[in-house]
């Protein structure tokens, strides 16, 4: 393991070359001790070199974490955003010499109108919980506009990603959850049960987080549309539908998306993302101020949005991000997109083929971008849990799938292969997935115990949260 | 069209394995309706095009480089050390580090950015942090709120009017309100430091009365003036750490930082790292006390946040460690003295002035005319908002008082 | 196997209650003990609360889940387990001694009736 930083320090030493300090007065007490490092700039290059390499990216390997999408991210996305005219730009530019940006901006914007069949987007929200907020915002905003102040209730289906209902409560919504069908699908009659005046929404994810398609869409759509509500897509599979069916055809008014899945730009050890929000015309008005508008030739931001929910950021997003996405819609075109879409589909059913005569596949009917495995039964038989699938598949060189999610699924693995793996790579996490198969029945010891070749070994996360040690100062 | 590493053959066979004559049929569960439909298209473009395409554009983008403009985004000079190791791909292609054994280089600089934030805040713990400033202060507002059971919170001074806009959409569907005066349902006092005009202020005064009501003390802080400053005897701390090694980018990616006294771990909002042991004899880092945030605790989390600003938290936290203390008082010192010396050139100026006290980076110019001035940002007809950084140079200022003496009394 | 002491009475939600003259204590079983793993952190409820019947009144977390405590009876909460603030591991060693979780008094016997004794409570869990 590397060190902190903090323990390369040696008193006097510097890196940096600003000149002595001027003598100026803050009109407060100054502070007597500050303990941040004192290192070299070989010191600091050597530190965040060696963590890098103890980190693993897509760009180190396959990654095929469920529901998270982590396709390969084009090197032309870097280099665009690190553009010096874009990225030292202030936020309080005029329009006029902002002017390449904000036609960026707003390109994007229509190719992801075209692409998902929305009036308009904001690019605002900076990853997609903060999109789902934003689209719930509308919702409520919508509601009240039209003086119904009695729909304070979201329908949100039990397989939902957790950001769903955590969202509804931000929003000042209740959650009510709706059941799923045993072939993973919304139970109608469990919705219809729900179904009243107090229903501001649904909010749903298409394909689910069983990677399965939502066959009754178009029938679950007219029911909420019936009883007043609205529909909200959870972009976070939008990766399964790019030029194949449009969420706003399917019916949802509200959508937002995950730039850093669906679009290509990197997930960042954790952010920064990007959410943009698609909504119909009818509720175009409430979307967070300002837009980015185009008249008598000009691109401006408009911020005379008199019914918009206001700002959800300090600025405008992120806007590194964005141009990212924007170099991949222009490299992709829609051909582009909808390739994307059928060759992550058939790669998702590939390894799903392969595996499934040895691992248990509870929903087995084809998917679409992934699928999820249950190993409940070798739980029982053997001991050996997903999470221990998940270890040893490190020390075959993989990046492990996503593990007990969907929460109703015992003892699961969701895979997401992504359509920019080849089949060889593939072929041989398979290989890997099924040489563990047989060390479950053989050796099962050895599963447990896994990972043995990474730097660490299993944790305790017990004492990490029972006797928290979270500054190094503490 | 790119990045599908797929031949024709390879396609044949994976449909063989499967059993399905074409990619069609993995899309039967699809609806008849929808598959059909016609809908616009855009075309694809080459790397060639794109970038010539962009030159246009870039050039179309005016970089001002000596733009006075700042306003909660600002120009300060970034060592290239930041770019290139935060630009490895190992850190910016890897997802959230929910596998320790494989994400120790994320989870490391975390714990090192949570505790450079613990040590300039003077708090006990910070988060791995959130989307940027606004956000930051309407999460900390909402842990007020959690900690106190109350619904009110109160501005002390004047703070950045997006940032009361991002309360206020937050905030309201929870029946969160602002009032002008704390009383006996006052979750927090909210102080910036320094307000939206620059200026550096006393808290004292707001503390003791937030201490009155039993509601937080909150401070909205520049990072770089806190690396100066005896730090605010807060509850919590947070703000916007973009002014520690992150360009402007036209205001996002942003650094969003929380800082919080102990007792308040549990409602703490966003990623949090720990360090704990492993069976090898190793200190290994890991995410810890999850069980706040959305993936378990659903609709009872702290909040709805999933991702953090990993990469950004990053290069604050490789730009804090090659600057260390002397180099970051330094540039907060650097900044001070071109505040100064920009307020009393400009100040100088016939029919023009500036607000008294100690202004950092931002300061008020009255003048004449504020909008026929292209440059800093108009606040109104009277008052424009002008920011230097450590980059400034006086030429640059004297340069600048030099046109608008001569130009003043016609604007 | 888990351990199901005859004497006391169950919630499907997997709570146990002892009647105690006028004291009810209450606290979760050695199945659900053992199912969420290694315990944390034990949410309590603060002294005089009123609980309902089948009202939630605290959580129990483990590293990577929340469980809701839900009461068998109602009543109002006279005392918490001191222990557990620094100890949250006494519910998995000792769930039905020294990892007990809340008192309650004014309870109302007559709910008592419609708890789950030992025997159908092994049946709910399947054992």
């Amino acid at each position: 393991m590397e060190k902190l930083i903090f323990e390369y320090s040696q008193e006097g030493r510097k890196a940096h070359t600003l000149p002595d300090a001027p003598a100026v007065n803050f009109g407060l007490p100054e502070r007597k001790s500050l303990r941040l490092p004192e290192v070299a700039e070989i010191d600091v290059t050597r530190h965040y070199t060696k963590l890098s390499q103890q980190n693993y990216g897509v760009d180190s390997g396959f990654y095929p974490l469920g529901s998270c999408t982590m396709k390969y991210n084009p090197k032309i996305n870097e280099q665009i955003a690190a553009l010096e005219e874009f990225t030292g730009m202030n936020p309080y530019t005029p329009d006029h010499a902002a002017v390449g940006l904000l036609k960026i901006l707003y390109e994007t914007e229509q190719m992801l109108c075209q692409t998902f069949g929305y009036a308009r987007f904001t690019l605002q929200p900076a990853a997609g919980a903060h999109g789902e907020f934003t689209g719930l915002l509308i919702i409520r905003a919508y509601h009240l506009d039209r003086g119904d102040t009695r729909r304070v209730k979201i329908l949100v289906p039990d397989a939902a990603h957790g950001t769903n209902p955590a969202s509804c409560t931000l929003a000042g919504f209740q959650t009510v959850t709706i059941r799923s069908l045993p072939d993973g699908g919304v139970d109608l009659n469990d919705l219809k049960k729900h179904l009243d005046n107090t229903v501001a929404g649904l909010m749903l994810t298409n394909p689910n987080t069983l990677g399965l398609f939502e066959k009754n869409i178009l029938p679950i759509a007219e029911l909420v549309h019936n009883a007043g509500g609205l529909l909200y897509y959870d972009g976070a599979n939008a990766n399964a539908t790019l030029g194949l069916a449009r969420p706003a055809d399917m019916g949802f008014d509200v959508c937002h998306l995950n730039l850093h899945k669906t679009f290509a730009t990197p997930h960042g050890g954790g952010g920064p993302g990007s959410g943009p929000v698609g909504v119909t015309a009818a509720l175009a008005p409430y979307l967070p101020r300002p837009l980015i508008d185009f008249q008598n030739g000009e691109y401006y931001l408009n911020n005379n949005r008199p019914k918009s929910i206001g700002k959800v950021h300090s600025f405008y997003g992120n806007i590194g991000v964005i141009l990212r996405a924007y170099a991949y819609l222009k490299i992709q075109g829609s051909a582009g997109l909808k390739r994307a879409s059928e060759l992550a589909v058939l790669n998702a059913n590939y390894v799903k083929a392969r595996l499934q005569k040895v691992y248990a596949i509870p929903y087995p009917q084809i998917c679409q971008h992934e699928f999820v495995i249950s190993v409940k039964e070798w739980k029982k038989q053997y001991g050996v849990s997903a999470a221990d699938i998940a270890k040893r598949l490190m020390d075959y060189g993989y990046h492990p799938p996503t593990i007990y999610f969907p929460l109703i699924v015992p003892e699961c693995l969701m895979i997401e292969p992504t359509e920019t793996e080849s089949k060889e790579t593939l072929d041989a996490f398979c290989d890997a997935m099924l040489k563990i198969a047989a060390e479950v029945k053989t050796n099962p010891e050895l599963v447990k115990s896994a990972p043995h070749s990474t730097i660490i070994g299993r944790l305790d996360e017990v004492k990490a949260v029972k006797d928290p040690d979270l500054n190094y100062f503490a | 069209m790119a990045y599908f590493p797929h031949t024709e053959n390879e396609i044949q066979a994976m449909l063989q394995t499967i059993g399905a004559k074409n990619i069609g049929e993995l899309f039967a569960d699809v609806p008849e309706k929808l598959k059909n439909l016609e809908f616009p298209e855009f075309k694809p473009v080459s790397e060639i095009e794109l970038l010539a395409e962009l030159d246009e554009l870039r050039r179309r983008s005016e970089r001002q480089s000596v733009s006075f403009l700042g306003g909660g985004r600002y120009d300060h000079y970034i060592p290239p050390v930041v770019p290139a190791l935060a630009g490895r791909s190992e850190f910016y292609t890897a997802y959230t580090p929910y596998q320790p054994e494989i994400s120790q280089g994320t989870l490391t600089a975390i714990y090192e950015f949570q505790s450079m934030i613990c040590e300039l805040t003077g708090l006990d713990i910070a988060n791995a942090s959130l989307y940027d400033g606004a956000t930051a202060l309407a999460e900390a507002v909402s842990m007020a709120a959690a900690a106190t059971g109350r619904t009110e919170y109160v501005l002390a001074n004047t703070l950045h009017p997006n940032y009361c806009e991002v309360l206020k959409t937050y905030l309201t569907p929870r029946n969160i309100t602002r009032q002008k005066e704390s009383g006996a349902n006052t979750a927090a006092v909210i102080f910036a430091l320094p307000d939206f005009h620059g200026l550096i202020s006393n808290w004292q005064e707001y503390l003791s009365k937030a201490r009155e009501n039993g509601a937080l003390f909150i401070v909205c802080a520049d990072p770089l003036l806190l690396s100066v400053l005896e730090p605010p005897a807060a509850d919590i701390v947070t703000g916007e750490a973009q002014s520690l090694g992150l360009p402007q980018n036209y205001g996002g990616p942003a650094l969003g930082y929380l800082a919080a006294k102990k007792d308040f771990l549990r409602q703490m909002p966003g990623r949090i790292v720990g360090r704990t042991t492993d069976g090898r004899g190793n200190r290994p880092f890991v995410l810890t006390m999850q069980t706040r945030e959305q993936h378990i605790r659903r609709e009872k989390a702290t909040s709805n946040i999933c991702s953090n600003q990993a990469l950004c938290a990053l290069m604050a936290t490789i730009y804090m460690s090659y600057l260390g203390r002397s180099g970051l008082q330094t540039v907060a010192k650097l900044c001070k003295a071109n505040t100064d010396y920009a307020k009393q050139k400009l100040g100088g100026i016939p029919d023009f002035s500036v607000d008294e006290g100690e202004h950092f980076r931002d300061f008020v110019l009255h003048c004449p005319d504020a909008k026929k001035i292209k440059i800093g940002r108009p606040l109104d007809d009277r008052r424009l908002l002008l920011s230097v950084t450590e980059k400034t140079t006086l030429k640059q200022i004297d340069f600048l008082a030099e046109t608008l003496r001569r130009t003043g009394k016609n604007i | 196997m888990s351990n199901i002491p005859e004497e006391l009475k169950y919630t499907a939600e997997h709570e146990w209650v002892k009647i105690d003259g006028s004291v009810a204590l209450v606290g979760i079983t050695d199945h659900a003990q053992s199912e969420l793993g290694d315990i944390v952190f034990v949410e309590m409820p603060a002294v005089g609360k009123q609980v309902a019947q089948n009202g939630d009144f605290g959580v129990v977390e483990s590293v990577k889940t929340v469980s809701n405590l839900y009461s068998p009876l109602s009543g109002t909460v006279s005392a918490i387990n001191p222990l557990l603030e620094k100890s949250p591991e006494l519910v998995n060693k000792d769930p039905y001694g020294e990892g007990w979780i809340i008192k309650l008094k004014d309870f109302n016997p007559a709910e008592f009736s419609t708890l789950l004794d030992a025997a159908q409570y092994k049946e709910k869990i399947g054992e």
